[in-house]
């Protein structure tokens, strides 16, 4: 049964929550059962947030995600948190700009991405999220780098239609990125 | 089949409602099913229809009682602690015969609790405020079910002259699934009892549910039960999930049916013959297919983000022939896979003997 | 034979259960002769309140809803959001409108709902057998206030118009009395007009009646008569207290 069980952690206005949009669009697209499921409350405001995105073959059980098999940390606290929780073989993404500590598990692959850094260098401040996606989507194949436009079209508000080339250029960045 | 859309549950169920011919909108804000308002207030003023943000859940409800009087569908929505204040007003709706929808989006309790999920108010929903009443209590476990339950929840409202609660917590109030936004056939009612004006064509209609007299208040609640009667013979809706040949049978509703469907897959894995029976309507309760299942199951586990308050119903439904556990979280945690199968394990050790 | 005097077509012909020298009948039959003389029967619909006036649903010829303590007028709002063209009221005693349902009141006053309140202000809880209301008077003896209402431990009567007259929504407001034949007449007047800007879509009226309860404060129904003006008007001033379109009208 192919599914994945994707987290995305880190601090409220770091875009966690686009980030799993992002992905659950594609799921939508590619046809696949899905699921996305946020964190909500006062951590919005500023606090800690995770967004839980499931992509599958077969119908979604439970929204909720215990065990990742891929999880994207955007802050130190959430790497603190879900380190552990991550299947043997699964995957973690960090923005190892933010991010100074490794890793401490041995059985799963680690990606260091400096994604605020990059997103700096490139003008695309706030879209560190979306070089995380886009190395996200190069390691996982997850989903198809060719449904990148029409997600795009689908989520970012008609009035900002500017924000898309930038939404992409940041996932090119990733997906290209070699650490 | 139209294509799919990604909604959150909250969304879901405001588009369903419009979908259902809903024009009738009252609410108050509360975390976490504010984005059900925030749609309504967007969406009705561009249809023709009527959003007010009342100055409280019980000016919000008696709004409901205005509209569902004059004959109109009407819905208002809120999270636990504003249905402690609407239950008022639900009392009354029953006292006069009067349909409505009501969605609660549970988060834990009680006082003012918290704002994470909850299924803590499955007391209050299945058994109400004063007086002899019942409310049909829906409880979807996906996106799509919020849509397909809400409609259902406007056509069983009108057809039984009684309030429709939609039972939903924070997890499916904010979660998104694709969802297929086909309306099903709508079906609509005639109200000759509204009070909308005479036209000077009729008699007038009186919407009350005062008597001073006993013996007319009793033939008032009589005649209701009889309805309800019909409610428990026709209107229960359940799943039956892995039950042909399951051993233990977990009970649960809502996201944590979702969780359950998982820990049975865990399970079975295992070799243990796990099934669930899921409530839809959690009144009327499925009480024939848990009686059923006493023949082959060795024992039930409630699973609940409450203290276990739907236990006491499994009982009675089994009328307990076979023991009933319970796996509860609460306080706005919700249980997981492997809370379910440590509860699961337990069941096998009691070995299904105690009859 | 010409009929000089007859029941309004608006009030059902059934004998009333109020208690000897109540003046809800008196007002019960201004209301339905505003009805009749407007020719809005057919789409008027009453909310009935809690208190004495429960009973309202089985007087008055139009569609009627009784609504639970203190929440009228947002049944009232619901009614007339589902129906616009209909001609809705409330029609409350004081405990319901000025205590329990004080937040009802003064929200549909603010949101300038197109509805017209009856409020009958009689100083006291008559269903419950006479005690405390919000606007009893100071002094005043209840079954809840066996001592005389003692305004440093339970507070001041509230004055609803006064109240309401800060209210931008409010249109009309007027206090009227029904203890003469002058004031009946006035009182009269001043709930046809309220119907009628409702009628024209002027918004949020209000008409606060002074009324009598012989039975609850023990007097005879002349005596109570008396009582009124000489200890209710003093405290609740007679009056227009808004008229946001004051009109020189011929009346």
């Amino acid at each position: 049964m192919a599914s994945s069980q994707i987290l995305f952690a880190g601090f409220g206005g770091q875009g966690i929550l686009f980030s799993g949009k992002f992905l659950a669009y594609n799921g939508l697209i590619a046809g696949k059962h899905l699921s996305w499921l946020p964190s909500y409350g006062p951590e919005m405001r500023g606090g800690t947030a995770n967004c839980s995105v499931i992509l599958s073959d077969t119908p979604v059980g439970s929204p909720i995600i215990t065990y990742p098999d891929m999880l994207v940390v955007m802050n130190n606290p959430s790497l603190d948190k879900y380190e552990d929780a991550v299947v043997p073989g699964g995957k973690i993404f960090v923005d190892s700009s933010l991010i100074e500590r490794k890793v401490n598990r041995t059985d799963v692959e680690v990606f260091y991405v400096p994604a605020t850094a990059m997103a700096s260098e490139n003008g695309l401040d706030t879209l560190a999220n979306m070089i995380l996606v886009g190395k996200l989507i190069r390691e996982s194949g997850v989903v198809d780098f060719s449904h990148v436009d029409a997600v795009l079209d689908k989520i970012v508000s008609a009035r900002r239609q500017e924000l898309k080339a930038f939404n992409k250029q940041a996932l090119e960045l990733g997906y290209n990125y070699v650490g | 089949m139209a294509e799919k859309v990604l909604m959150k549950g909250n969304e879901a169920i405001a588009e369903a409602a419009l979908m259902a011919g809903c024009r009738h909108y009252f609410g108050y804000p509360i975390t976490p099913q504010t984005e059900l308002t925030a749609y309504m207030a967007k969406r009705l003023p561009k249809m023709d229809g009527v959003f007010l943000q009342a100055e409280s859940e019980l000016a919000a409800i008696n709004m409901v009682i205005g509209v569902s009087a004059a004959g109109k569908r009407v819905m208002t929505s809120s999270s636990s602690p504003g249905i402690s204040l609407k239950g008022e007003g639900l009392s009354y709706l029953a006292g006069c015969d009067l349909p409505a929808f009501v969605v609660n989006v549970q988060r834990g309790g009680p006082g003012l609790g918290g704002i994470q999920p909850s299924q803590s108010d499955y007391f209050q929903a299945t058994r109400g405020t004063h007086g002899d009443y019942r409310t049909i209590v829906l409880a979807p476990d996906s996106v799509q079910e919020m849509v397909s339950l809400t409609i259902k929840g406007f056509e069983l409202a009108d057809k039984y002259r009684m309030t429709a609660m939609l039972l939903a917590d924070g997890t499916l109030g904010q979660m998104m699934e694709p969802v297929s936004l086909d309306a099903d056939k709508i079906v609509t009612f005639e109200k000759p009892w509204a009070a909308c004006g005479t036209g000077m064509k009729r008699p007038n209609n009186i919407i009350n549910s005062l008597s001073l007299i006993p013996e007319e208040l009793e033939q008032w609640n009589l005649t209701r039960f009889k309805r309800y009667d019909i409610v428990e013979e026709n209107e229960v809706m359940y799943e039956e999930y892995m039950m042909e040949d399951a051993e233990i049978c977990l009970v649960s509703f809502g996201i944590t049916a979702r969780v359950s469907k998982n820990a049975i897959a865990e399970a079975r894995k295992m070799g243990i013959k796990a099934g669930m029976i899921r409530p839809i309507t959690l009144w009327p309760f499925p009480k024939k297919p848990l009686l059923a299942a006493t023949e082959k199951v060795k024992a039930f586990i409630t699973v609940e983000m409450n203290m276990g308050q739907m236990v006491e119903d499994v009982e009675l439904a089994t009328r307990c022939r076979r023991p009933v556990l319970s796996c509860t979280r609460c306080g706005g945690v919700i249980p997981s896979p492997d809370d379910v199968m440590g509860a699961i394990r337990k069941a096998c050790e009691l070995g299904g003997d105690a009859k | 034979m010409t009929t000089v005097f007859d029941r309004p077509h608006a009030l059902k012909d059934v004998s009333l259960h109020y208690c000897p020298g109540c003046t809800h009948g008196i007002i019960h039959r201004l209301v339905a002769e505003a009805i009749d003389e407007l020719g809005i029967e057919g789409r008027s619909v009453g909310i009935a309140s809690v208190g004495c006036s429960v009973l309202t649903y089985n007087y008055f010829n139009v569609d009627m809803i009784q609504a639970a303590h203190g929440r009228a007028p947002a049944v009232a709002t619901g009614v007339k959001r589902a129906y616009p063209e209909n001609i809705v009221f409330t029609y409350q005693g004081d405990g319901d409108l000025a205590a329990i349902g004080t937040a009802e009141t003064v929200h549909s006053a603010a949101r300038g709902e197109n509805i017209t309140v009856i409020f009958v202000n009689n100083a006291i809880y008559g269903m419950t057998g006479g005690q405390m209301a919000p606007t009893s008077l100071p002094g005043q003896v209840t079954q809840t206030s066996p001592y005389g209402r003692d305004v440093k431990t339970v507070g001041y009567p509230v004055r609803v118009c006064e109240l309401l007259r800060e209210v931008d929504g409010a249109a009309y407001l007027e206090r009227v009395a029904v203890n003469d034949v002058k004031n009946v007449k006035n009182a009269g007047r001043a709930i046809k007009k309220a119907f009628r800007y409702q009628m024209e879509g002027k918004g949020f009226s209000l008409i606060e009646i002074l009324s009598t309860c012989p039975t609850n404060w023990g007097l005879t129904p002349d005596k109570a008569l008396e009582w009124l003006e000489g200890n209710m008007i003093p405290y609740y001033p007679l009056g227009v207290y808004k008229d946001k379109y004051a009109e020189k009208e011929a009346e």
